[in-house]
């Protein structure tokens, strides 16, 4: 245990916005996962890798000169093919089927991803440069990399698009009709096998902005995807289905309580204490849901 | 009953096709020596595993190009039966079975990464099979008693202390202090104890000790600390993705630390993808270009890495270098025992004591080559912003003078 966090408060501001400009982030990724969760309820393994694939598309910009940036514009159109591609391939067949079917398949397309990608871009570790410098705030007790920022802001832009179009265009209504009552819309009218397409090749374009940024943050190697998929899915369990604001908010709770784990009982604890989290709040879940069970009978 | 006959005779065909075709496969056939090896060539070690093949393949042509090997009299040459490992230790043991129960290898090469060759030593040492490995440097490697495995290499606990004992020289003999940062696998983890040994001894003192998970690509945190404590010296060791994580936020961050010392900086290819901003990161080297040790076969470093760099159009890092050295190794040992009796063999390794380009070989009792210091270089940037990797330590090697110390970012 370690308490330097506290003694000097400089480090807990520091702490608490590398832990929000993290959790953006990982939001964005969260809400491609809660959007087809809830339209298609398919638990998308292959999430990460979906990512970890945006994230080369910028790096082969970045390699051509291009500036890396330009990748949260180009990354998402690919991905919205690729993910179309998938769900045209694999998804479609079982859209309607278990969740258990759903996720041996989507973690079939995840391996298939990661041999690929090694097999295409090879084994190292890679990384574009964006060369955007250093914020520094409180007489330089707290320094935020630009990239983050800028990660962060990227992030938000296109979340509040996202909500705009689900809410105003017709394909946004025709998907949350869909994910209400996917037999009821397709009575009504709406095309449900369009829909899914759609809403599969939104969730891989939001994976290709994050990745693309990933790209620009931090680092990008083939087998890096894994741990994005069960940090989306963890904020998706933590905030519900459908919940864009609970996201949001659970994704930058998650990164803040990780940062503050990491000062507080050593960077080991990192990973497990958020493991440790998810449990508690699935056991409180049970508990609050049992209660209510209860009250119903 | 006709019908079992049919079998029988068909089984039996079977097994003689077989057996016969393990014969045709023995360690030695004709002038050819075989020697077996599981190599990653694809999977998450795949670059590494590739310049570990290189470097065989280099060797293998050299020496057989300039004579062979000459065992009683008769002259052989060298030949190996790659297998792909996958990244996948279960599989690099399955594989070394393989090799040596149905191909009849009974000489093998080691694979690439501690992790890999700790799945296939208890293989080699099952069947008594010697094998040179120049790709594993994990301490817990040469502390199971194994009698034939032999390692090219310096263990992973030599890594960083040569950097702190530079820190506590350039300290005028005092101790210093060190933040650590290791991931957490074995490799790392012995680094960590190698730099702990180099603590204790000079009398200096650790104020951070991180371990960093596998699946971690932010060391914001630990940084952080770094800012605060302000240690004299800063150690990070998680393969190239702790290089590369580490340098990306030391730069973002403007952490200002007067040492900075890192493992795989030339396997992360740091001054291409960094630039300047690696500027001035020393880094810990098994071998470099530019040491002047000598053999006959590739004559001394600058040799090896315009020869390397003509047949494979890259520069030859470490990991390639001492790999080819596991063949030099190999040849002397069977024209020493000038058999091919596997205990010879093995006892004619044991008693190595020779220079090759990449350095002197001279095996411990547990099989790790105690001969030869790891070096330390420096990463140093013309104006231009061309970067180059230069040897600052031990001072017998080094071709420049260590730079410390690093100046601050609001300098740079």
């Amino acid at each position: 245990m370690d308490f330097m966090v506290f003694q000097y408060p400089m480090i807990s501001v520091q702490a608490c916005l590398d832990g929000i400009l993290l959790g953006i982030l990982f939001a964005l990724i969260a809400y491609g996962m809660a959007l087809q969760w809830g339209v298609m309820n398919i638990i998308n393994i292959a999430q990460g890798d979906l990512v970890i694939l945006g994230g080369y598309i910028a790096y082969f910009m970045y390699l051509y000169g291009i500036h890396p940036a330009w990748g949260v514009i180009v990354a998402p159109v690919i991905m919205y093919f690729v993910g179309i591609v998938i769900y045209k391939l694999v998804i479609n067949k079982v859209v309607d089927r278990d969740l258990f079917i759903s996720i041996l398949a989507t973690f079939g397309i995840s391996i298939l991803f990661m041999q690929l990608m090694n097999f295409a871009f090879g084994a190292d570790v890679v990384l574009a440069n964006s060369d955007y410098g250093t914020t520094m705030l409180f007489n330089n007790n707290v320094v935020l990399p630009n990239s983050k920022i800028f990660s962060a802001f990227i992030s938000i832009l296109f979340a509040i698009c996202l909500v705009i179009y689900m809410k105003k265009s017709k394909l946004g209504r025709a998907i949350r009709a869909t994910a209400q009552n996917a037999r009821a819309a397709k009575i009504l009218g709406v095309d449900t096998e369009k829909v899914y397409a759609a809403t599969f090749g939104i969730n891989a374009a939001l994976c290709g902005v994050a990745g693309a940024l990933i790209s620009i943050t931090f680092t990008i190697h083939p087998y890096m995807g894994l741990p994005y998929t069960i940090r989306s899915f963890m904020i998706v369990i933590v905030a519900g289905l459908g919940n864009l604001p609970g996201v949001a908010m659970s994704g930058m709770g998650l990164g803040v309580f990780e940062e503050f784990a990491d000062y507080i009982l050593g960077t080991e604890f990192r990973i497990g204490s958020v493991f440790l989290l998810l449990v508690l709040i699935l056991v409180y879940r049970r508990f609050k849901l049992s209660r209510k069970r209860e009250y119903l009978k | 009953m006709r019908l079992n006959k049919i079998i029988l005779s068909f089984v039996s065909a079977l097994v003689i096709l077989l057996s016969t075709s393990v014969v045709s496969f023995a360690k030695v056939v004709g002038d050819k020596i075989i020697l077996g090896a599981a190599i990653s060539l694809t999977g998450k070690y795949s670059s590494n595993g590739v310049h570990t093949q290189n470097g065989y393949n280099m060797a293998v042509d050299r020496i057989n190009s300039m004579g062979g090997v000459k065992v009683g009299g008769k002259t052989y040459k060298f030949d190996i039966i790659y297998y792909d490992d996958e990244s996948n230790p279960k599989r690099a043991a399955q594989l070394a079975e393989r090799l040596i129960s149905q191909d009849g290898v009974e000489f093998m090469l080691g694979p690439y990464s501690s992790g890999l060759t700790k799945a296939i030593a208890p293989v080699t040492e099952k069947y008594g099979v010697p094998m040179v490995e120049a790709n594993g440097a994990s301490r817990s490697l040469f502390t199971k008693g194994y009698k034939y495995l032999f390692a090219v290499l310096a263990p992973a606990n030599l890594y960083l202390d040569v950097a702190i004992d530079l820190a506590v020289e350039k300290n005028n003999g005092k101790g210093v202090t060190v933040a650590m940062a290791f991931e957490q696998d074995a490799f790392s983890q012995d680094v960590r104890l190698g730099v702990l040994d180099a603590i204790k001894r000079t009398g200096s003192k650790k104020v951070i000790d991180d371990k960093l998970p596998k699946e971690l690509n932010d060391m914001a945190a630990t940084l952080v600390k770094v800012k605060q404590m302000k240690p004299d010296v800063l150690v990070v060791s998680g393969h190239t993705k702790g290089a590369l994580t580490a340098i990306r936020q030391i730069s973002e961050m403007k952490v200002d630390v007067p040492m900075l010392a890192m493992t795989h900086c030339d396997a992360a290819k740091l001054s291409k993808q960094h630039g300047k901003n690696s500027q001035y990161a020393l880094c810990a080297s098994q071998w470099h270009k530019t040491l002047t040790y000598k053999d006959d076969f590739f004559k001394d470093g600058m040799t090896y890495d315009a020869d390397f760099t003509k047949e494979f159009g890259y520069a030859p890092p470490y990991q390639a270098a001492e790999s080819s050295a596991a063949l030099l190794v190999f040849k002397d040992a069977f024209e020493r025992a000038n058999s091919f009796d596997q205990k010879k063999v093995r006892d004619a390794l044991a008693a190595t004591n020779m220079q090759t380009f990449y350095g002197n070989i001279k095996f411990a009792e547990g099989g790790q080559n105690v001969d030869k210091p790891m070096v330390l270089f420096q990463v140093m940037c013309d104006d231009a912003g061309k970067c180059e990797n230069k040897v600052v330590a031990p001072t017998k090697w080094a071709s420049a003078k260590l730079i410390h110390p690093i100046p601050s970012w609001s300098e740079r």
